[in-house]
């Protein structure tokens, strides 16, 4: 496990600015904090070093007993998503410290991790970006079908990993080498260059690369 | 107002005249060669503008030694340096592009008569 310091944040939506050199950048917008710290997980204890951390306040009715006891330690109020990030210092961090966006400088390359967007079953035109058959030339009812998937007698099987039609999208994805154009600490906005996995109002992971 | 639209908002710029297709503009667009900067002029007449936030753009289209020449603009680039409208011109629609299939005398546009 990498050791990276993160924060939660939710996707706003996309926009462009222009960079000081005239250019335009096209930017995704994140919301991302103010996530107080609900738990710490020492080495002693757990056996490895973990902030827990809180994001989107919910009224206490939201949530069942459990949950609602967890959160009560860190006297923060009540939240809808819990993260856990592991640090190599825990002492440097407070019970019911807010982490902000501040964690973050303009410049810097981050991962950002979200849920895809559902394509739901797709078949290996949209999945694989095969050719699909011809239109025509004699060709009936196979013209997004992928064609032959193997060999005859031998090997008398289907390869394991063969791309075939499937479930697409909805699924975890990291985005790596994401650039960060600019933080506003006082909106605790984070905008990053191109595009973030997920729709609009989707949850979205932001970690230092370690 | 959401804070997508308080981001763009940021990024436009309110210093530009208002002109629309049809109108004769002069546009100083700001040239960055090597380490030099110069501003080159592109006068001409506006066949299109794109209404919109930060994404705005016109189009504007001059004869250059008998050829056509257009050239889009981005609204609010921090390239443009501004913008005169030299004269309004009469069209009844707001993309002009029929004045591509013409030239000389029939390219022409009629200017815009204002009340004094």
């Amino acid at each position: 496990m990498s050791n990276s310091l993160g924060i939660i944040g939710k996707k706003v939506g996309m926009t462009r600015i222009f960079a000081e050199d005239g250019s335009v950048i096209p930017v995704t917008v994140v919301k991302a904090g103010p996530c107080p710290i609900i738990q710490k997980k020492s080495q002693d204890k757990e056996g490895y070093n973990a902030i827990q951390l809180a994001f989107e306040e919910v009224p206490g009715h939201r949530l069942n007993k459990p949950e609602q006891g967890h959160l009560k330690k860190a006297e923060r109020g009540y939240f809808k998503h819990l993260k856990e990030f592991r640090v190599e210092n825990i002492d440097q961090y407070e019970l019911g410290q807010d982490i902000t966006v501040e964690i973050f400088q303009p410049g810097e390359k981050i991962k950002v991790t979200g849920t895809s967007k559902g394509k739901g079953f797709a078949g290996v035109m949209k999945r694989w970006n095969f050719g699909g058959m011809p239109a025509s030339h004699g060709h009936e009812k196979v013209h997004r079908s992928p064609g032959s998937i193997g060999q005859c007698a031998w090997p008398s099987r289907v390869f394991k990993g063969k791309k075939m039609a499937g479930q697409m999208g909805n699924r975890k994805v990291t985005y790596v080498n994401a650039e960060i154009v600019d933080i506003r600490p006082e909106d605790n906005l984070v905008l990053i260059k191109g595009q973030v996995p997920g729709p609009k109002h989707g949850f979205v992971i932001l970690r230092k690369k370690s | 107002m959401n804070v997508l639209q308080q981001i763009e908002r940021e990024q436009m710029r309110m210093d530009l005249p208002k002109f629309k297709a049809g109108d004769t503009v002069r546009v100083h667009v700001r040239i960055i060669e090597g380490e030099k900067e110069r501003i080159q002029v592109f006068q001409g007449t506006v066949i299109r503008v794109k209404r919109g936030t930060t994404d705005s753009t016109f189009v504007v289209r001059k004869i250059s030694d008998g050829i056509g020449v257009e050239r889009i603009f981005p609204m609010h680039s921090p390239f443009i340096e501004r913008i005169e409208v030299v004269s309004e011109g009469k069209v009844r629609q707001g993309r002009i592009y029929y004045l591509r299939g013409l030239k000389g005398k029939a390219a022409r546009i009629k200017s815009k008569e204002t009340w004094h």
